[in-house]
């Protein structure tokens, strides 16, 4: 039976890079892939999620309700669908978070959050303990509700033919909650838990202000932006630029961590980059166990002169 | 208003976790235990509306083994009314699974008939991120998840919460089930006379059978190892042999 996949849908753009590496995360389960599209504007996503390689079918969901990603029409809509499928899965982000538990319970199964590896139909290894230690379960459920950890996976390429896109209708609307507003940091830099480069900033960065230098290094490498906790909590920086347990979880091909001590919570979130870099004037700084290359020095000299001369 | 607040025993966030040789998962045993930090962040918040006169009552409650009695302890020090510990099992080891524990929750809801849950966005230990998403669900209720903000009025909660790329504020209406994230506020700490006074609060100890819920896991856990280790970086000198050895060596630049 068919693997059901949720793609998110922003402003009516498809969050395609998520659903490509999702694509291949589910690739061993050798099953057709749906695609659900669920927005009040998703024909331009559909068609998109269509040409990826691996979709066997799109299912666009258009309605007012199912705009901002409120857990109650959008769960109850997928579980709708669930008994045609025997995986249902999403890109763990903030949006899937949301829903896929809300979904498992409407089905009476559990939710496997943020798997890192499919080794067969039943079978998934997830981190746990802030990344400190790895599970492998088996499910009993007769569907499995997964969340996929998509930083540990490469996308699938645009494939040549176009898959059907099949139009479905919403569920009536539960009435539980409504859409108020979206407070929404524009950035013109690439997507934190999608970028091939992440320059981060820790409380050893000092101020707002001198938080400038990162970002400068930062647009110098075509990098995006991420933060420890420390440097949100002291106002440096934005929520959302949060890379750890409590934040995003990014595998880059670089990491620069700049006046980050390294914090267990803050591991969790990027020790699967595959080159991570670390400046720091504390030489016994815990990130400098787990960083390839270490730069032990003053950060106010260093990051400037790193930008100039990239 | 009445709030109730599930709030998890769980090893401490600071402490360094060391996965058993063996596989058969992590060492639990002389290891400092403690409130699920977002669970803190959770009752803060429900002592915070009782303060400005929205809640009337906070009902904690945790499911467990009978040492989770020492969490309750703190949610009572820290200012709810009540407690409530569901002795589900004997072995600290087995981490009774989110849709158990809704479960659960769920007939402590038609019991209490609270107007609000509140929990944390996720127990450290587990990492799972759903109790209270599978809660709302059963319960049929609306849910608002990672909030950073809340504000009770007339019969709804507006709640801003924490998504990627910035903030979202929805509106849900009451009964609900709200997740704590990590910047809905500072979580008080708890002095010694409100320690004292909590040892006089109501406990109540719940046996799992009074609930009739099933709480056989539907995971089996087949091991747990340690993550692959990486390998010990080295040191450079200078910015050019960073620059260098990124291009020349790694060839990320």
């Amino acid at each position: 039976m068919p693997v059901l996949l949720l793609a998110e849908v922003n402003n009516a753009k498809l969050a395609s890079d998520a659903v490509a590496r999702a694509l291949s995360a589910l690739s061993p389960l050798g099953e057709r892939i749906d695609v659900l599209i669920m927005a009040d504007e998703g024909a331009e996503a559909a068609a998109e999620a269509a040409r990826l390689d691996g979709v066997g079918q799109v299912l666009l969901a258009q309605d007012g309700t199912l705009a901002h990603g409120l857990a109650e029409p959008a769960a109850a809509l997928v579980a709708s669908l669930a008994e045609r499928y025997t995986h249902i899965a999403a890109p763990a982000t903030a949006f899937s978070k949301n829903i896929l538990p809300r979904v498992a319970a409407l089905l009476d199964v559990m939710v496997i959050s943020d798997v890192t590896s499919i080794r067969d139909a039943e079978t998934f290894d997830r981190p746990v303990y802030a990344g400190n230690a790895v599970q492998t379960v088996t499910s009993t459920d007769r569907i499995k509700v997964l969340g996929i950890r998509t930083s540990v996976f490469q996308g699938v390429e645009k494939g040549t033919v176009a898959a059907p896109v099949e139009t479905i209708a919403a569920m009536p609307d539960p009435g539980l909650s409504t859409w108020v507003e979206d407070i929404v940091a524009v950035s013109e830099r690439p997507d934190l838990a999608s970028a091939r480069v992440v320059v981060s900033g820790g409380r050893g960065v000092g101020s707002r202000e001198q938080f400038d230098t990162i970002i400068r290094l930062a647009d110098r490498m075509g990098a995006a932006v991420g933060a420890s906790r420390a440097a949100v909590d002291l106002g440096y920086a934005p929520n959302d630029w949060q890379v750890g347990q409590t934040g995003k979880v990014v595998a880059p091909d670089l990491y620069v961590a700049v006046g980050i001590s390294g914090a267990i919570q803050h591991l969790a979130g990027m020790k699967d980059s595959k080159i991570i870099v670390a400046i720091n004037k504390d030489e016994d700084a815990p990130i400098f166990r787990i960083a390839d290359y270490a730069l032990v020095g003053d950060l106010f000299s260093i990051i400037p002169e790193l930008t100039a001369k990239l | 208003m009445k709030i109730l607040v599930p709030v998890k025993r769980v090893i401490d966030y600071n402490v360094k976790v060391r996965v058993r040789p063996d596989g058969s998962g992590v060492e639990l045993a002389n290891v400092k235990m403690s409130m699920n930090p977002f669970d803190e962040i959770a009752m803060e918040e429900a002592v915070r509306l009782k303060g400005k006169g929205i809640a009337s009552e906070i009902i904690a409650v945790s499911i467990g083994t009978p040492q989770a009695r020492d969490i309750l302890r703190t949610a009572l020090a820290m200012g709810a009314d009540r407690a409530i510990l569901v002795d589900a099992t004997a072995d600290v080891n087995f981490d009774i699974e989110p849709l158990a524990v809704a479960r659960i929750l769920a007939r402590l809801v038609e019991r209490e008939k609270p107007d609000l849950v509140i929990a944390g966005k996720h127990a450290i230990d587990n990492d799972m991120n759903a109790t209270g998403q599978m809660l709302a669900g059963l319960l049929g209720w609306g849910q608002a998840t990672f909030a950073s903000r809340i504000e009770i009025a007339q019969g709804h909660a507006v709640v801003t919460r924490e998504v990627d790329g910035g903030l979202q504020v929805i509106r849900v209406a009451l009964p609900a089930v709200i997740t704590a994230d990590l910047r809905l506020n500072e979580p008080r700490y708890v002095s010694l006379p409100n320690i004292m006074k909590a040892k006089k609060k109501p406990l109540e100890e719940c046996p799992l059978a009074a609930l009739d819920v099933d709480i056989s896991p539907r995971l089996k856990v087949v091991r747990t190892i340690e993550p692959s280790n990486r390998s010990a970086g080295r040191r450079v000198a200078s910015v050019d042999e960073l620059i260098d050895k990124l291009k020349n060596e790694a060839g990320v630049l």
